[in-house]
């Protein structure tokens, strides 16, 4: 049977009790403290909980333990950043087919202070290893920004539309007494911050940050009981393309972008208009205009365009990034958490920037370089 | 034309350095030692579809387009064009900055991710789609990387 449109609700959702540097938790920690926060949300103990999901190795057996609960579903999924937009879907299936009623995702990453955090050991026998690591590459920001030359050229972005980017963000997260970086910025302030990776300056790329994520899903049915206003679920998406950025089908859009966004459209039987409120994954500046693309909110090539002209800033038609994103607001290294975490927030109409009369709230993710992709549409109402 | 004197920032070669490679260096698997094989030689070995005669990359022993196991390896042109690039700034080990992480696109078809040699690295002088060729640097015994050069013209 086909997935009923908000027949799944979120009726907890929280962020660790502090974002940035955290020295005093460890990679655990920081997942537990954002569970117990998203608990005392939703007004439940670990008891309460019977299925969970979390990224990594081993990591659903280590939270569910530290945490105390005992799960008869469990999901793993580790595809990146992203990995919790699946979560999310993965979840409401397990939640309509009867596996189980309270399913709890968490995330917690000590990205900056790097305590008992994942190690990334080398891997020279991999496709990577083998075809790209040879060559130099360390880190997203020297992966990531790699089509943005060719997406540049056939698409006529600029220099200056790319640093838009990072200057309308800033706009919204100086609204979020929360956010990492507040102070106003210009495209000129952008454009003479360091250099990167050309063609990156500094103000491009995201912050590297500690913090995590809890998020509490049950039944539309169950969800009338719970303290918090429920945020249905109305669709979502997945895919992955490849593990190697020098390998994606096409430069000028991700494959794994458009399967995920298109598969969540079709799922809520919405359009594009009825969208208010919109998160796309910003690891760095070149992705709110990929996504804005590939999901259909602008032609292929008119996203710069649509940015500059300002419809994504405060007071436009379809507010962007409203937490000021993972360039301004925190980026663990799994920022896809945050995303959803300020989607449910403006849904529930209590966010820091809250975007007046919000019903329907799209969240889309990446997970590695344009390797995986989530998309989430959350709304109040159910349909 | 005159040789280029100027030191290039980019790669550290084990002929520029004296030393090794101290980058990641690959280690070859049984569905790619022939590709490794091929380089030691000075070859850039593709493979090619049985059904759809389509070339791809990285190398593997069935077509991504359509699963048969009925493929042919051939030896590349060693042409191919600038298709995209970054500029890294950063120092890592076996590379001095600036250094341009690229991929190319093949004449047949394939891309891969390379650096670019005997360029200065630099914006105006990395053009998307300037022509280039493939060379070889021995790193070990048992490693040889491919890289790409702007292509040299007949008559230069």
């Amino acid at each position: 049977m086909a997935f009923q449109p908000g027949s799944v609700a979120v009726v907890g959702a929280a962020e660790t009790t502090r974002l940035g540097e955290i020295r005093d938790m460890s990679q655990i920690m920081l997942h537990a403290d954002a569970a117990l926060n998203a608990m005392q949300d939703a007004g439940l103990q670990p008891k309460d909980i019977d299925g969970i999901a979390c990224v990594g190795q081993m990591m659903p057996q280590q939270i569910a333990h530290y945490l105390g609960i005992t799960p008869k579903w469990v999901d793993g999924t580790t595809v990146g950043g992203c990995s919790f937009l699946l979560h999310v879907r993965h979840a409401a299936a397990a939640i309509a087919a009867g596996y189980a009623q309270t399913i709890l995702i968490t995330h917690g990453e000590s990205g900056k202070s790097r305590i008992n955090a994942t190690p990334r050991p080398p891997e020279p026998e991999s496709l990577s290893g083998q075809f790209e690591m040879p060559y130099g590459p360390f880190g997203p920001a020297t992966l990531f920004p790699i089509p943005v030359l060719r997406y540049m050229k056939t698409t006529g972005t600029t220099h200056e539309h790319l640093a838009q980017v990072a200057v309308v963000q800033r706009e919204w997260a100086a609204k979020n007494p929360r956010a990492m970086f507040k102070d106003p910025i210009t495209v000129d302030d952008v454009l003479n911050s360091r250099m990167v990776a050309y063609p990156f300056h500094l103000l491009q790329c995201c912050l590297v940050t500690d913090g995590g994520g809890a998020i509490i899903m049950t039944s539309a049915e169950r969800a009338k009981d719970f303290p918090t206003k429920p945020v249905y679920l109305l669709g979502s998406g997945e895919s992955v393309e490849t593990t190697l950025i020098s390998q994606m089908e096409d430069f000028n859009s991700s494959r794994a972008f458009r399967v995920a966004g298109s598969a969540a459209f079709e799922m809520a039987g919405i359009q594009h208009s009825d969208v208010d409120h919109l998160m796309i994954y910003d690891a760095f500046a070149h992705l709110p205009l990929f996504g804005l693309e590939d999901l259909g909110f602008c032609k292929r090539g008119e996203a710069k365009d649509f940015i500059w002209e300002g419809h994504t800033r405060p007071g436009g038609k379809l507010p962007l990034n409203t937490n000021g994103g993972g360039l301004s607001y925190t980026h663990t290294g799994m920022y896809g958490m945050f995303a959803l975490q300020e989607s449910i927030r403006q849904v529930r109409g209590n966010a820091p920037a809250q975007v007046p009369g919000v019903r329907v709230s799209v969240t889309h993710g990446v997970g590695g370089m344009f390797s995986s992709s989530g998309t989430i549409i959350f709304s109040n109402q159910r349909p | 034309m005159e040789e280029i004197t100027t030191v290039l920032p980019g790669p550290q070669l084990p002929e520029k350095t004296g030393k090794p490679f101290a980058g990641s260096l690959p280690k070859p698997t049984p569905e790619t030692a022939q590709f490794w094989e091929g380089c030691k030689r000075g070859e850039l070995l593709l493979q090619r579809c049985g059904d759809t005669g389509k070339a791809y990359f990285p190398p593997r022993p069935f077509s991504p387009y359509t699963g048969t196991r009925h493929v042919e390896v051939f030896q590349a042109s060693g042409r191919a064009t600038l298709y995209s690039y970054v500029i890294h700034h950063r120092a890592v080990p076996g590379f001095e900055p600036p250094y341009a992480i690229a991929v190319v696109e093949l004449e047949e078809g394939p891309r891969m991710m390379t650096n670019i040699l005997d360029c200065p690295q630099r914006p105006e002088d990395l053009v998307l789609d300037m022509e280039l060729e493939v060379t070889f640097q021995k790193m070990d015994n048992e490693i040889t990387i491919p890289y790409f050069r702007p292509l040299m013209k007949e008559g230069n």
